[in-house]
């Protein structure tokens, strides 16, 4: 069950690298919010941690449903995304993935070998997701896909925090969740002035500040 | 009990300018408050050196030195920017009636920014100062985007997703921290403060604490506009209005810097000091050689203030690496002066372009006959920011320079020196164009009023009297240095 939502947090990562409708994309965060959110529980019931019970509760009502809610706010006022071509193609992305994906194996060993634990010892995808969010943060130019990005590198260090220490102090996720999400509130906001301001959204057309 | 105050007082100002919409004058509760957290603020730095650390809120709050010194600077910098942002937003107000809207927002936004960074420097935990400098992003975006217009909204989108991620990063690398610490203590909020890190800091694992000091300096350094990851500053400190550049630019860029600062203690005993010192002197010397090169061709001055920040971040960054606590007690102090020497520039910036109507450089000439005033407060400004003596940020390059030749980096200072020295030229040349030059036109030109004036003047008086009188805080730099120095 655990290696399942935890392999399902990568595949729905991988996903979004391709994924060119705003309505998919929006769908495959809510499954993978989900998935974050069973990983935590999962691990909470495993360890009898309820404190990491409750915060899987919150990482599932937050990035399984609420996150994505207002995403699909932002993603509806400009569907039609067939004039925006990525930066990079969709064999290139998938190829990236994996390079992705080996890198995040090679550069976490000194964490998973610190940590010794067979559970721990899946943190590497974690570091797959966060380094596949930021390909996603530079390679799509909207600023839907942009928020997508940040949500899978928090994601990411989320899933790191889960497999290798039950998760930071619940206090603590509480501050940190909120955070997140007044700035996925923000960042909604914003996409919603930029898109009347500028009207479909190429971020790599934001050139009026330069030297 | 103290601390608590401290870090409420700004939101009275907050709730106020909420319940007052309607009337202007109520801006001026905020500035009260902020005088009061200034004032607080001295009288717990007094009895921080005198009688030790203070906790407030249940030990949610701690106050030593260092804690003390930048709610000093924190207090400072906020009450001038409080002050001159009556006049910055009469300004607007004046010239587009639509902004009356707007002004409640900016006055609950600026107090709630305020109280961020307090809590960022009170807080007794690594994580809930990560939850108040991220707090700091997400209030701020609003503010860079204040104008709202075309430049305004690309620099907070800019800035919010950079930053953003950045400070995800900073989130990690104090994950990884935590793991460090749960090896060696209890699985409780606890190992994350500050004090039982530093007291289990030297049985963390090395190598997994070498990768989160290096998240902790790429996380945070994103906030401080250290080279690599500076490209948002530029853009939001130049669209931001006055008085938020002012307050980002004088002192938001200084907090993150603190976390480093702070990290720095527990990575040092952990695995020595040459890690970080390696890591630190790259990005200063990235910053100094960056910020040299873009300000020969700068042609908007608050551009010219953003990446004058660059450069002092980079100043610092190399002043922490050198380490020993003549280093730390001269980054502090140069904390203070860039601080408060770069919130004047900007404020004062402001009313310039509210009188201009300009931020190009090439388009505002002969300022000094023409405005006094504020060409007079800009140049002495620009004096003091570019360390020329009778100001603190004189002694305090001089402090850090002697301190990096003590330790074997003469020749980064070398590299600073020359860097200070190309920019140094390349500012007076955009400040002649400003300042000098005939009045051709022969207008006559109104001068700011002295409630405008006033703070700007004794803020540089202020300043030239801590660079030549520094025994006031000495004591309190050097109690304040040894908190992070081993």
């Amino acid at each position: 069950m655990l290696s399942l939502a935890v392999g399902s947090v990568l595949v729905c990562a991988i996903i979004a690298i391709w994924v060119s409708s705003t309505r998919l994309l929006i769908r495959v965060l809510a499954t993978q919010g989900l998935a974050l959110g069973i990983v935590a529980l999962v691990l909470g019931m495993h360890e009898r941690d309820l404190s990491l019970a409750a915060t899987a509760v919150v990482v599932l009502a937050l990035k399984g449903v609420f996150m994505p809610l207002m995403l699909s706010k932002v993603g509806s006022r400009s569907l039609n995304n067939l004039g925006l071509k990525p930066l990079v193609n969709i064999p290139a992305s998938l190829a990236a993935s994996a390079v992705l994906i080996v890198l995040a194996f090679g550069s976490s060993r000194v964490i998973t070998s610190f940590v010794d634990t067979p559970i721990g010892s899946l943190a590497p995808v974690g570091v797959a997701t966060l380094l596949i969010g930021f390909f996603v943060l530079v390679a799509r130019r909207r600023p839907v896909f942009q928020m997508a990005g940040l949500m899978l590198v928090d994601n990411g260090i989320d899933l790191v925090a889960f497999l290798c220490s039950a998760g930071v102090p619940f206090l603590i996720e509480l501050g940190v969740s909120l955070d997140v999400l007044l700035a996925v509130v923000v960042l909604m906001v914003l996409a919603q002035r930029l898109a009347t301001e500028f009207g479909d959204l190429d971020v790599g057309d934001l050139r009026e500040l330069h030297d | 009990m103290v601390p608590l105050v401290i870090l409420i007082a700004p939101l009275l100002g907050g709730v106020s300018s909420l319940l007052f919409k309607k009337d202007a004058r109520v801006a001026w509760i905020s500035v009260a408050a902020n005088a009061f957290v200034l004032a607080a603020s001295i009288w717990l730095a007094f009895h921080v050196v005198t009688r030790g650390v203070v906790s407030g809120a249940g030990g949610l709050l701690r106050v030593d030195a260092l804690s003390a010194f930048m709610v000093i600077v924190i207090g400072a910098i906020s009450l001038m920017a409080s002050w001159l942002g009556i006049s910055t937003m009469a300004h607007e107000v004046e010239s587009n009636p639509h902004q009356q809207a707007h002004r409640a927002t900016y006055g609950v936004l600026v107090q709630l920014f305020i109280f961020a960074m307090l809590l960022a420097v009170l807080a007794a935990n690594v994580a809930v100062m990560w939850v108040a400098v991220e707090a700091t992003t997400v209030v701020t975006t609003f503010l860079v985007g204040h104008h709202r217009t075309k430049g305004a909204l690309e620099a907070s989108w800019k800035y919010i997703v950079i930053c953003s991620v950045g400070i995800a990063l900073a989130f990690f690398g104090t994950v990884l921290v935590y793991l460090c610490a749960l090896r060696v203590g209890g699985h409780s909020a606890a190992a994350l403060n500050w004090t039982s890190l530093i007291s289990v800091a030297r049985h963390l694992d090395p190598s997994v604490m070498r990768l989160g000091f290096g998240l902790v300096v790429l996380g945070y350094g994103t906030k401080v506009g250290l080279v690599p990851m500076h490209s948002w500053l530029p853009d939001a400190h130049s669209q931001a209005p006055a008085p938020i550049s002012a307050l980002m630019s004088g002192v938001l860029i200084t907090v993150a810097f603190y976390a480093i600062l702070r990290f720095k203690a527990i990575v040092d005993l952990a695995v020595g000091p040459n890690f970080s010192r390696t890591l630190l002197v790259i990005v200063a010397l990235l910053s100094l050689a960056l910020a040299a090169s873009l300000l020969i061709t700068q042609h908007d001055y608050k551009r010219m203030l953003a990446y004058h920040s660059i450069e002092h971040m980079g100043l610092i960054a190399l002043g922490a690496a050198a380490g020993i606590p003549l280093a730390i007690a001269a980054v502090l102090l140069h904390i203070l002066g860039h601080g408060l020497a770069k919130s004047i520039l900007f404020l004062a910036s402001g009313e310039i372009m509210a009188a201009e109507g300009t931020t190009e450089i090439s388009e505002v000439h002969a300022l000094l006959e023409r405005r006094p005033v504020l060409g007079g407060v800009f140049g002495v400004g620009l004096i003091a920011l570019l360390g020329l003596p009778p100001f603190s940020l004189f002694s305090s390059e001089l402090l850090m320079a002697r301190a990096e030749f003590q330790v074997g980096l003469g020749w980064a200072a070398i590299a600073s020196i020359v860097a200070m020295v190309v920019i140094f030229f390349a500012v007076v040349g955009h400040a002649r164009h400003m300042l000098l030059g005939s009045n051709i036109s022969n207008e006559v030109l109104n001068r700011p009023p002295n409630w405008v004036s006033g703070p700007l003047v004794s803020g540089l008086v202020i300043l030239a009297l801590i660079g030549v009188l520094a025994w006031p805080l000495s004591s309190l730099l050097n109690a304040a240095a040894h908190v992070v120095t081993t």
